[in-house]
């Protein structure tokens, strides 16, 4: 079963989280190695599909038509974005148990001093081939 | 005709490797007698096919007679079924000729490298068109290499010789101006191999080596063409600070701070006395000037004992020759060396290049220099969030904290 793991995506707030690039150069290095170590780990299990940085939320575009008049193209509505890391992971995982305990891990990503930073990861199963008739 | 005798099973690996090989200059056969090069190569891409699922068991004698035969076959019998009366008369003329003739030609890469490089398409086609026909790679190690699904590039390359059809195979009239789309194309692939590649990553194709091996069948081609040569030897010194470039975990190491021991002493040499000889022949373009300005930081034993002042030098010549805001850019970098980072910075006012990260990167390491930390967090920053790739941001990242740090 795949599930999309979305990070920072969505423009989620996050109490008295400070922006990735005025943490301590150490907590930033942690944190990337986190992330990097925990995709190795998912590529071993044969869990990880896919792994993509985003672009931040301050350089998003929002676009809006109606199909007749020019589109409405918004910049990022987050002027006061947390900068972290905005992501995706997709996994083939054998159970939604199994997408949430990676889920969590992912969550409990190291913040500043090295506090897990309890971001909000946005779970949601990717729609497969239909089932053969019995 | 039946087909030669077999030795015995023979390893797929092996057979790949010699597919690669072959595949290009079956296709500069078939394409020369035949005439539409879109149609030989859908023809051979056939033929590819039938080798990787019989050679591994029954290896011909002759691969690449076997190749051109069941190429050409293919197009006969694709010729025949569409009916087009221009290919009867090709196929009247061609039926003729018996397939043993039909020997590669060494002009065929480069008329190749010119249908490829065709200057309408865009070098998202031209370049895997020309992974796949020149280089010979399959359609499925371009797509992993450009991380995209096999289907995918398929469409691609498709959509490339979908514009090529009716395209002979035949060198331009206009070759001198077509060299020029061709190297530009080689130096964009050789480009996205450099920043793309991920170390860890064996079971992708190096772009990067790709782009070094069609630049020396094109300078083998064109040895008197300066330009072209100077992009050689571009690409082989830059390619000679690749092992310097990630630290072991991954992580982008800058220029400043690489183990110089590491960089490929056998490509620099190479690629010195390579930029010499061409230099000698006195027609300086763009690739030559980026040669001698890679020369400039291979030569060097430190960052501090680079010859930043010709660095400096060679970037204005560049920049008068090309206007690339880019160039300016790279200049500033070198003039801050020399005169100081205060002196970067006015160069850089008014510099428009929209939303790259390089130029907000690039302000804030000069801002640093020059002892405004707040200014340079929030450059690292800007520069952070618009980066292209994960390896810069990352780095971005940590220059922004750690400037932060000292505020």
């Amino acid at each position: 079963m795949r599930y999309m793991l979305m990070q920072a995506y969505g423009g989620v707030e996050l109490e008295g989280c400070v922006p990735m690039t005025e943490w301590a150069p150490e907590d930033v290095r942690a944190h990337i190695d986190f992330q990097h170590t925990l995709n190795a780990e998912l590529l071993a299990s044969g869990e990880l599909v896919d792994a993509q940085g985003l672009a931040g939320p301050d350089v998003a575009k929002f676009v809006v038509s109606d199909g007749v008049n020019p589109p409405k193209i918004i910049d990022g509505p987050y002027p006061e974005s947390k900068e972290l890391l905005a992501g995706y992971r997709l996994i083939d995982v054998d159970s939604l148990d199994r997408a949430l305990e990676i889920a969590a891990r992912s969550s409990a990503a190291p913040g500043p001093g090295g506090v897990p930073i309890q971001q909000q990861i946005e779970v949601r199963q990717v729609l497969g081939a239909p089932t053969p008739e019995v | 005709m039946s087909d030669p005798s077999v030795t015995g099973p023979v390893s797929d690996l092996y057979v790949e490797g010699l597919l690669r090989e072959l595949a290009p200059q079956a296709l500069g056969a078939v394409a020369r007698r035949y005439g539409d090069f879109a149609d030989a190569e859908d023809a051979v891409q056939e033929a590819l096919l039938a080798a990787a699922a019989e050679w591994p068991t029954k290896l011909p004698d002759s691969p690449l007679s076997w190749l051109i035969r069941v190429a050409s076959r293919r197009l006969i019998d694709e010729y025949r079924r569409t009916d087009a009366r221009r290919r009867r008369e090709d196929l009247a003329a061609s039926l003729s000729i018996h397939h043993d003739e039909m020997v590669p030609s060494s002009d065929d890469s480069l008329v190749m490298l010119f249908l490829c490089c065709d200057p309408t398409l865009s070098p998202t086609l031209s370049i895997p068109l020309t992974l796949r026909a020149v280089a010979g790679l399959t359609t499925r190690e371009i797509a992993a290499a450009y991380l995209v699904t096999e289907a995918t590039m398929a469409q691609r390359i498709s959509r490339a010789k979908a514009k090529l059809r009716g395209h002979r195979f035949e060198l331009p009239a206009d070759s001198a101006a077509r060299l020029r789309s061709v190297c530009e194309v080689l130096y964009l692939l050789f480009n996205e191999g450099y920043t793309s590649s991920s170390g860890a990553d064996l079971v992708r194709v190096d772009l990067s080596s790709e782009a070094i091996r069609l630049t020396r069948l094109l300078h083998s081609q064109v040895p008197a063409d300066p330009e072209v040569a100077g992009l050689l030897a571009l690409v082989l010194l830059t390619e000679a600070r690749r092992p310097a470039r990630t630290s072991a975990d991954g992580a982008l190491v800058p220029l400043a701070e690489q183990d110089r021991s590491l960089w490929d002493r056998g490509l620099i040499g190479e690629g010195m006395q390579l930029l010499n000889t061409t230099l000698a022949m006195g027609r300086i373009g763009e690739y030559q000037l980026l040669a001698s300005i890679a020369a400039l930081h291979d030569e060097a034993s430190s960052h501090a004992a680079t010859r930043w002042a010709e660095i400096a030098n060679a970037y204005t010549k560049l920049e008068s020759l090309t206007g690339n805001p880019i160039v300016r850019l790279n200049r500033a970098v070198a003039v801050a060396m020399v005169e100081g980072p205060a002196v970067a910075l006015t160069l850089l006012e008014g510099l428009e290049l929209g939303e790259s990260h390089r130029l907000y990167a690039v302000r804030g390491h000069l801002y640093e220099g020059v002892g405004d930390l707040d200014a340079a967090a929030r450059c690292f920053s800007a520069a952070a969030a618009r980066a292209d790739n994960v390896r810069e941001r990352d780095y971005l990242i940590e220059q922004a904290a750690r400037v932060r740090a000292q505020l």
